[in-house]
């Protein structure tokens, strides 16, 4: 089927998960009220009751937009990391940018952000996850250049040095502190307000969008070192690109939304299954169904035991898998 | 000018001695065919060429430019490779392979142009593949993913073309077409190949490489005689009219004593 097709389609359905996502919660709100609400707020038409417009507006509107940004950015970081180091099972997470992150954003929860310069949970989760990439990447390069085994080597094995820090210091949390912790390891957008989303909605985008041009390069590298240099390819420097970008998308993902799990590994591999391996098609169809895919686990997860929350990741395998499972029987039969 | 010149090349890998000290000239828009047994250095020696190992000393040059000081797009549109060996095992189709060799000719906005599927087609054509262009790769068999390969070189628009052992998985009449159309085109081509008389039919010129020197170099008939054939592979060969095509044709044999050797005791009792 032409790319059009697919990407208008999974792109309508995008819409309209968004607009579920605003009008469903443990208050329903209907879409006539959505409507007034959001054109008040631009100014474009009379001002809305205060408790639906603080709903709608301070809660749900960015909380929707980073469930989006979130599944975007880990879809498309997991499509290029998988391209680049050429194995299936690789995700965002495997250069061990989400167990940097935890670290850090358990450090400021346990002992508090005075104790850490002042620094917020999402900011010591990025200083977390950036610090163990320089560290994954020091330890990886040979001369400047990444051989794909060595940085997932690299990446798992920091990876576990920082999980420990984080069970160690999760021992040290009072009782009281425990179930914020899990919430945060397991992902979450729930905190996502107005004026937390511009930095890391710029950061995302600008770097989705890079990625996106480098899908024939990628392409080319999937074939191997050796057919990427003879088309001419200049393979160290593309790689430090895609690593580059793919690695600093994840690491604002992760301190926006903490550890949402399954996304980057899965979702890559269901967009294939729908549009196949061309990272020309790929890249962008995993854009709109990764921001689809997060838009859906997150309003399941707000209003399958609403009031409460669960965290994202709960529910990205629950809703993730079933999916998964028929794209893999309906390619099975193809 | 002179179409590819190595210079005193010399090649390690892990600290092996690969090719040493080679001296090279290909006269532009010729045919060279590069023969030597397993293992003397052929494909090591090609792979320099398009920069995918590093020379331990010596230079390359393509069109008079040192290929390892130029950017690798301007390499890409210096020469095109059909690889030896291809990992089957992606999900492409053979116009998405074909359509990587089109990486230094249209920017990352334009792969999608018509104009871009028409380059892409153009090459499987003259490959003549253009009936594969939707099948995936990893189903197509040894001869078809041969010509894909072949099709994304053409694609790259190259001044040169080099290929490692191309008549490689295909059967006889895919042998003689794929090296039919190697001798009928104009572009500067390099070889490696096995088949010593495909080497003398088709290629202009032929470079015999022996334990990592070229230890000949000349037009195929008058380099590969009977006493090169026999020290440098172990057979005995002659030149004779081919019968069909009335072209040299070479016949090779077994060298008197090995011939003895590979008798089995069991026969040469009886």
């Amino acid at each position: 089927m032409p790319l059009a097709i697919w990407l208008t389609a999974i792109g309508i359905a995008l819409v309209l998960a968004s607009i579920l996502g605003v009008c469903v919660g443990s208050v329903p709100i209907p879409l006539g009220d959505v409507g007034q609400v959001v054109f008040s707020r631009l100014g474009l038409g009379e001002s809305a009751p205060a408790l639906n417009g603080t709903i709608i507006w301070d809660y749900r509107i960015p909380r929707v937009i980073a469930a989006a940004l979130v599944g975007a950015g880990l879809t498309v970081s997991g499509i290029a990391l998988q391209g680049l180091v050429r194995n299936p099972l690789a995700d965002p997470y495997v250069i061990g940018v989400s167990s940097g992150a935890s670290f850090g954003a358990v450090l400021v929860m346990v002992f508090g952000s005075g104790a850490l310069l002042g620094l917020g949970v999402s900011t010591g989760a990025f200083v977390g996850a950036a610090l163990i990439l320089v560290l994954v990447f020091l330890v990886a390069q040979r001369r400047g250049a990444f051989s794909d085994s060595r940085l997932v080597l690299a990446g798992v094995a920091l990876g576990y040095l920082a999980s420990a820090g984080t069970s160690f210091v999760q021992l040290q949390a009072k009782p009281g502190q425990i179930s914020g912790i899990l919430f945060w390891t397991l992902g979450s957008v729930a905190g996502a307000r107005w004026n937390s989303l511009p930095v890391p909605a710029v950061v995302i985008i600008v770097c989705v969008l890079l990625m996106l041009t480098r899908a024939r390069a990628l392409n080319a590298l999937s074939l191997g070192d050796d057919a990427a240099v003879a088309v001419g390819v200049n393979i160290r420097q593309e790689r430090l690109i895609l690593l580059l970008l793919a690695a600093l998308c994840t690491a604002v993902t992760v301190s926006l939304a903490g550890g949402v799990g399954f996304v980057g590994l899965i979702v890559p591999h269901a967009t294939r299954l729908l549009v196949g391996a061309d990272h020309r098609r790929l890249l962008p169809a995993g854009i709109i169904l990764g921001a689809l895919f997060l838009v859906v686990v997150d309003l399941a997860a707000r209003t399958i035991g609403s009031p409460i929350e669960f965290p994202l990741t709960i529910f990205t395998a629950v809703v993730g898998v079933p999916f998964f499972l028929f794209l893999m029987a309906r390619e099975k039969r193809a | 000018m002179s179409g590819i010149e190595l210079k005193a090349v010399s090649i390690r890998l892990a600290n092996e001695s690969i090719v040493h000290n080679v001296d090279l000239s290909i006269p532009s828009g010729a045919f060279l065919a590069v023969v030597g047994p397993n293992g003397s250095g052929k494909t090591t020696l090609l792979r320099a060429i398009y920069r995918a190992v590093k020379l331990s000393a010596g230079a390359i040059f393509i069109r008079d430019r040192d290929v390892s000081r130029i950017p690798m797009a301007a390499a890409a549109r210096q020469r095109a490779v059909v690889p030896q060996f291809q990992d089957a095992d992606v999900a492409l189709t053979a116009a998405d392979i074909v359509g990587t060799g089109r990486h230094t000719h249209t920017p990352w906005w334009a792969v999608q142009r018509p104009t871009e599927q028409d380059a892409v087609l153009d090459a499987l054509q003259m490959a003549g593949a253009k009936e594969l262009a939707g099948r995936m790769f990893g189903t197509l068999s040894g001869g078809e993913r041969q010509r894909v390969l072949l099709a994304r070189a053409l694609a790259q628009k190259a001044e040169t073309l080099l290929l490692d052992e191309p008549t490689n998985h295909l059967d006889a009449r895919a042998q003689l077409e794929l090296m039919e159309l190697l001798s009928n085109l104009t572009l500067t081509r390099v070889a490696v190949l096995h088949d010593l008389d495909q080497a003398l039919a088709y290629a202009d010129l032929i470079a015999v490489m022996h334990a990592g020197q070229v230890v000949a170099t000349g037009p195929p008939a008058e380099v590969l005689t009977n006493e090169l054939t026999s020290k440098v592979f172990g057979v005995r060969s002659s030149i004779m009219k081919h019968p069909l095509t009335g072209r040299p044709h070479l016949l090779t044999a077994p060298l008197p004593d090995a011939a003895a050797d590979v008798v089995p005791a069991a026969v040469r009792t009886y």
